[in-house]
């Protein structure tokens, strides 16, 4: 009798010692002559709980034990991990676990379930499903059916992902391209990488459904260059899917064309803004395009090109398989659908929780997140990567809604909240904001370049209690001047971040240090 | 990754036959180049610019543009240590401070001993488990100041 056992893959995983952990389960199960079959999957997103071990039971259940090292497995087998059996680590089945059960997982349906690069697993786990019936439809319907369904762009815009596409699609040209926004810079998220490593398949049949929908044959991953464990999961799914005729000159048989390559970034931030992406993949400096024209009339290689970040694209699949209504019947207001969220910074349970838009910052953090992982009062959220505002514990009942968001000035963007206990000193981190904007600014516009650098030296000497009235007023100054002056959201939106922190915490820019 | 004898004429011309008639090839170019010989050097991208008919200043624009390209040699292993917002909120700044003073160096410089080329990272997507480290491709999560001593003296061994 053979074991099955599945441990992540993930690089979460991996940075809390899975592969150990996997090694000395393998030693394990040969001392005790146990015959395993351990299969990497991907995160279930409990990140807390890494490395996760999950054993098959008698019943096909799938028990899961958690967090387990590799110093753990020698205990754990002579508790009879083998046959599932009772121990303190033992957490039971994940689907029953509160912060799993309370979930909507959509776009995440399969992420930590399958093998990520077995189209068999996929498959059998409703995967093409979405793209057999897009095979069968007009490029119009497949555009409609994205539009209908409300989905906006989850790389931080919002912009909504159908009007792009109808775009393309209204253009003639003999090439045209699909580019995922692979780039994810915002610190205090890793949706984006998660599903490229747990799910890959998922974001290549979203591609290359988009590519049927436009008439295009040809897609670029354009990813980050810090994320080499992806690039890895969605090479591996790439040739995976080209041997089963997913990919290739007749997808699916079909007669249409459609490949995709994987291009890397070299760490630069400014690359996750659509028009220096497309820069860089042509082999350029990555500096900001002016606009217009727009990406979807004159793109990569001045063709029309649907750019859409991982999750929009990989949100496509579920949409085109059961319908825009389906998925559009979850959320609010004009946030459709759901939001895979990651909590991070100094939360006590930490992870990815993907959630119909609506729920509040509240229950993220306390309820899924268990509160400060300090045990210290959580006194400042951001949310939505480096160029979000700063928000205090008066602001924690704003349900995730893009409209609420920007109604207290604010941005959901790609959904990742870093949390901050009451050691924060929030003018060193408006200091931070602004000496991030100056690091990664492509310097093609004078506001973000220059202003970046003035930014750090004005905050520098209100630190220094130098004229702080004086040199506050100036910030404030500065600070409309990147936001209205500036070409792209690098430059514009970082005065959120620094002047949301001057007015909710003023108290650390006045007091003597 | 140390510069090897590959780092000849034989080793680009291979590479830029590899990338002929690719569409933008230069930063896969660039990748190549680095991943095999470690960095970029002037002598570099002469011949990449000559092959791709460009100029050498704007090879050059492109290499110095981004973060990731290196114009010297780094040493035998690449330390990134995450300074952003998530691992602030865990005090990645002791690990930081850490890092610099048990490598004699400050960020992009080479430990004297040509093991550790130490590098700043702007996430690495690792942010549940702050603060982070990479050391070439092996990534590392709740990475305090004593686990990156162990985590070093691990690499100095292997």
């Amino acid at each position: 009798m053979t074991v099955r056992i599945y441990i992540s893959r993930d690089a979460a995983a991996q940075a809390l010692g899975a592969d150990e952990t996997t090694a000395a389960l393998q030693v394990a199960a040969a001392a005790k002559g146990t015959s395993i079959k351990l299969t990497r999957v991907g995160s279930r997103g409990m990140v807390w709980l890494e490395p996760l071990v999950e054993v098959e039971d008698a019943g096909g259940q799938r028990i899961a034990y958690g967090p387990v090292t590799a110093d753990d497995v020698p205990g754990l087998v002579q508790a009879g991990l083998f046959d599932a059996a009772p121990h303190p680590l033992r957490l039971g089945r994940v689907e029953d676990l509160p912060w799993f059960a309370r979930q909507e997982r959509l776009t995440f349906a399969r992420v930590g379930v399958i093998d990520p690069v077995s189209v068999d697993d996929y498959v059998a786990h409703g995967g093409f499903a979405g793209l057999k019936r897009a095979l069968g439809m007009t490029g119009a319907e497949i555009v409609h059916e994205v539009l209908e369904s409300g989905l906006r762009g989850r790389g931080g815009a919002a912009f909504p992902t159908g009007i792009k596409w109808r775009t393309v699609l209204e253009q003639h040209s003999p090439q045209k391209y699909v580019v995922c926004n692979a780039d994810e810079g915002d610190s205090g998220t890793f949706s984006d990488r998660m599903l490229m490593e747990g799910d890959p398949l998922c974001l290549i049949e979203g591609m290359t459904i988009a590519g049927i929908a436009v008439g295009a044959t040809k897609g670029y991953i354009y990813l980050r260059c810090e994320y080499p464990h992806a690039g890895h999961a969605l090479r591996e799914a790439i040739a995976a899917a080209r041997a089963r005729g997913y990919l290739g000159p007749g997808v699916c048989g079909s007669g249409k064309a459609f490949d995709l390559e994987v291009r890397m970034g070299a760490g630069a931030y400014i690359c996750g803004e659509e028009t220096a992406l497309l820069e860089s993949l042509e082999g350029k400096r990555a500096e900001v395009r002016y606009r217009p024209p727009l990406p979807a009339i004159k793109g990569l290689f001045g063709q029309p090109t649907i750019i859409n970040n991982v999750i929009s694209l990989g949100s496509v699949p579920i949409i085109l398989e059961r319908g825009a209504a389906y998925y559009r019947d979850f959320g609010m207001g004009r946030s459709r659908g759901t939001l895979p969220i990651q909590l991070t910074g100094n939360l006590k349970r930490g992870g990815l929780v993907e959630k119909a838009f609506g729920v509040t910052l509240r229950e993220l953090l306390y309820d899924f997140g268990g509160g400060s992982a300090s045990g210290r009062p959580i006194r400042a959220v951001q949310v939505g990567g480096p160029l979000g505002a700063y928000l205090p514990e008066s602001q924690f009942d704003t349900p995730l809604d893009y409209e609420a968001f920007t109604a207290i000035g604010a941005l959901v963007g790609h959904g990742g909240i870093v949390a901050f206990d009451d050691t924060v000193d929030m003018a060193r981190m408006a200091r931070y904001a602004m000496e991030f904007c100056a690091i990664e600014s492509c310097g093609k516009c004078t506001p973000c370049r220059i202003g970046s650098t003035r930014g750090v030296e004005v905050i520098d000497r209100i630190l220094l209690g130098s004229e702080k009235q004086a040199n506050l007023a100036q910030l404030q100054d500065l600070c409309e001047t990147m936001q209205h002056g500036s070409l792209c959201g690098l430059g514009g939106m970082t005065p959120f971040p620094v002047m949301s922190a001057v007015k909710h915490f003023p108290g650390d820019f006045s007091r003597d240090r | 990754m140390a510069a090897t004898e590959l780092d000849n004429d034989s080793t680009l011309e291979r590479i830029l036959a590899e990338h002929a008639g690719m569409e933008g090839p230069l930063l896969p170019i660039l990748h190549a180049v680095q991943d095999t010989v470690g960095y970029i050097s002037a002598e570099h991208v002469a011949s990449i610019a000559k092959a791709l008919n460009m100029s050498r200043a704007e090879v050059h624009g492109v290499v110095s543009f981004y973060h990731y390209f290196r114009q010297h040699e780094p040493g035998r292993h690449v330390v990134h240590v995450c300074r952003a917002e998530a691992c602030q909120a865990m005090h990645c700044e002791k690990t930081e401070q850490h890092a610099r003073h048990e490598l004699g160096v400050d960020y992009g410089g080479t430990s004297a001993d040509g093991l550790f080329t130490l590098e700043a990272a702007y996430c690495l997507g690792n942010c549940a488990a702050a603060p982070t480290v990479m050391v070439d491709e092996k990534l590392y999560g709740r990475v305090t100041p004593e686990r990156l001593a162990a985590i070093l003296a691990d690499w100095r061994n292997r």
